[in-house]
């Protein structure tokens, strides 16, 4: 946590639920399974819940198919998809006091009607069920690996579009409660995660900027993912620049038995992409000021994704909320 | 892309679609000729930049041949761009189809209207391809390259005409729109109403209803339209550029496209690799040298700085650091190239249809760097 941010700014893993959110590819789905897996091993119990079925929240963990109802991937730590049919015969049941079963063939129906027709109603049974969780304190805390930043902030709203749309009815009572959680700041918080890239950072800007327009709900911080490495400094680089002079890369490549242009080659588009991402990332830094907590998580240079990768990303997740 | 009048460029999100085809457009209207559209959802603002858009550009606009002379190009044709409004075309769409000014008022002042515009049967990726419909239908173009909106689920779109056909032929929309009396004589669906009552309210339900017995005025031209823009992107005018990287995720999704593309009666023409790193990390014996450079830094860095010339102001120390970040990053993009190199022989099963393009180094910005882009797409 930074100085300067104000003293009543809830950390970051103090909240007990958090929406990860993001433009589609920036690693929304990695990042929320090292959030998890962090706020596990701090010894929160822990639920992670993938919104989309694409099925990355399992290898993120190495682990079979999560389904709707949550399956103990690592010590403290459940993870579950979100299935809206399965969550509205859960709210029927629950809430409404339905009894289960009955209603199954209307069910199906009207789940059609719910997802193509009613507005918000689907994001509000997708919500309230995370809502529910935190309300019923089954969990220390939920982590959401969201919808991407375009279609989140029509998720947070539903709440209040379906206070509006609907004036009476179980439903309306349901909203209460749920708007109150989702509005409160030292319990609910977004986090955007974008990559040092054009697209990304104007969408996490964007978003910020809808978050608080249209929405009650908080901005717990930004995550810049697949950061890459800094290899030289100034003075390094000038050092760099005199090794690739033709004579010296020469007698380089002498030494060695074989040429070294490609090994030059690669750290002059490492140093070249770097600098141009750098930018994205000012722009970024100077849009959200010091108060939003701004995390960085390197690019990770491994052979393949899996739960290797989501330690290492944990890792430098906790690495950086400890700086 | 000679004999085709449209490419819908398509695949998962963040890998650069939209660059993607402003790039085969620029080069169809470079080497082909005739008048290309680039017709885009969601363009980085450098991009529109680039492509000489304005905010509002609903309308095509021509990309004038001064930017194309600029980037060294002389073309042989037009490229002109155009953005998808949403709501403007939707807009457009209900005044087309509804049967009356007076019912596309009512239509388009409902409060519902908005909400609903925004959301149901994935409005967003049915509009884009009507809008494609609607300029292709013009014939005012000889090409018109489409990117496909970031979907949460990518193969959203091409299921949209469909959607929008069952959507207004199915039972949730009578059962939605029958008076509210008959509901209760009837028993099949007395249950329905019963939850659907119990969830929402009738008041909303009632609201609900009515919105779509206006709506419903406008099915049958929906319907009709929604058909035949399924049949024109079955088209063998029609091909399909599948885009990814080769990142795990979306190499798993681009893998989903390949097979259901052919699957629904729709043509893949190809298959483009973007931002892969350049093939010289895989070379024999580099890593090995890499590898050396690491270890005999200090040993190298004494020798180059003692021989003199560029290094000679240099401490050795500092050189030897630089020569170990150098062999150090050489490995590290070698384990990324070799990563991808796998993940591209699984998606190498219909190898003639994939091209390359290497991850550029700076944000494609203008003209010149589209068209840097196109010359490893166009063929």
């Amino acid at each position: 946590m930074r100085q300067s941010e104000a003293p009543t700014a809830p950390r970051l893993l103090d909240r007990k639920l958090l929406f990860v959110t993001g433009k589609g590819g920036v690693g929304k789905t990695a990042v929320s399974a090292a959030l998890a897996l962090l706020a596990a091993s701090q010894g929160k119990r822990t639920l992670v819940c993938e919104l989309d079925a694409k099925g990355d929240l399992a290898s993120s963990f190495e682990c079979g198919p999560t389904r709707f109802e949550p399956r103990l991937v690592a010590p403290n730590l459940w993870a579950m998809s979100m299935d809206t049919e399965a969550s509205l015969r859960q709210y029927l049941a629950l809430q409404l006091k339905l009894p289960r079963g009955q209603y199954v063939a209307p069910l199906a129906r009207m789940l059609d009607f719910v997802a193509s027709a009613a507005p918000g109603v689907r994001e509000i049974v997708t919500v309230g069920k995370l809502c529910w969780e935190v309300r019923e304190r089954h969990y220390d805390m939920v982590v959401v690996d969201g919808v991407a930043s375009g279609h989140i902030i029509g998720q947070l709203a539903a709440p209040q579009a379906v206070n509006r749309l609907v004036r009476v009815g179980p439903v309306r009572n349901q909203t209460g409660w749920v708007l109150d959680i989702l509005s409160d700041r030292s319990t609910t918080g977004v986090l955007a995660v974008a990559t040092p890239e054009e697209m990304p950072v104007m969408e996490t800007m964007e978003l910020v900027d809808r978050l608080a327009q249209e929405t009650t709900v908080g901005l717990a911080g930004v995550i810049v993912n697949r950061v890459l490495p800094e290899l030289f400094g100034t003075r390094e680089e000038e050092a760099f620049d005199a090794l690739s002079e033709p004579a010296v890369a020469g007698s380089l490549s002498e030494a060695l038995g074989g040429t070294v242009t490609p090994l030059l080659e690669a750290a002059r588009l490492m140093v070249r992409t770097r600098r141009s991402r750098a930018a994205h990332v000012e722009r970024l830094r100077d849009f959200l000021g010091p108060s939003v907590p701004l995390l960085y998580v390197p690019y990770l240079f491994l052979r393949s994704y899996g739960l290797r990768a989501t330690h290492q990303v944990s890792a430098a997740i906790a690495a950086e909320l400890e700086s | 892309m000679a004999a085709k009048e449209i490419a819908v460029v398509c695949g998962p999100g963040g890998v650069g679609k939209t660059t993607v085809a402003a790039a085969a457009a620029a080069m169809a209207a470079w080497h082909q000729g005739g008048r290309v559209l680039a017709l885009t959802v969601d363009p980085a603002r450098r991009l529109a930049d680039a492509l000489g858009l304005s905010p509002s550009g609903d309308m095509p606009e021509q990309v004038p041949k001064s930017a194309f002379r600029a980037a060294g190009a002389v073309p042989q044709g037009e490229l002109w761009a155009a953005m998808v409004d949403t709501k403007k075309s939707w807009d457009r769409l209900v005044t087309r189809h509804a049967p009356d000014r007076a019912t596309a008022r009512r239509i388009l002042t409902n409060p519902l209207y908005q909400d609903i515009a925004g959301r149901f049967v994935q409005s967003h990726d049915y509009i884009a391809i009507e809008r494609l419909y609607e300029l292709h239908s013009e014939g005012t173009y000889d090409l018109i390259v489409v990117d496909t909106p970031p979907s949460r689920n990518a193969i959203d779109f091409l299921l949209a005409p469909e959607r929008m056909a069952e959507f207004f032929a199915s039972r949730l929309l009578r059962f939605l729109t029958v008076p509210y009396r008959s509901r209760l004589v009837d028993v099949a669906s007395r249950p329905f109403y019963y939850v659907a009552d119990k969830i929402l309210g009738s008041q909303f339900l009632q609201d609900i209803a009515e919105f779509f017995i206006l709506f419903q005025t406008m099915s049958e031209g929906f319907v009709e339209r929604a058909q035949e823009v399924e049949r024109l992107l079955a088209d063998r005018r029609t091909t399909f550029v599948v885009v990814s990287t080769l990142e795990a995720g979306p190499v798993r999704e681009a893998e989903t496209f390949m097979s259901l593309l052919p699957a629904q009666g729709l043509h893949v023409g190809a298959l483009v690799l973007n931002r892969v790193l350049p093939a010289y990390l895989l070379a024999d014996g580099l890593k090995e040298r890499a590898e050396d450079l690491c270890d005999q830094a200090n040993e190298l860095a004494g020798r180059l700085c003692a021989t003199g010339g560029a290094l000679q102001e240099r401490e050795p120390a500092q050189v030897s650091r630089v020569l170990r970040e150098i062999g150090t990053n050489f490995n590290n993009l070698g384990v990324v190239a070799r990563r991808e190199a796998s993940q591209r022989s699984d998606l190498g099963r219909s190898p003639g249809l994939a091209v390359s393009v290497p991850e550029l180094e700076g944000d494609v910005h203008d003209l010149a760097s589209v068209l840097e882009l196109g010359r490893h797409i166009w063929s």
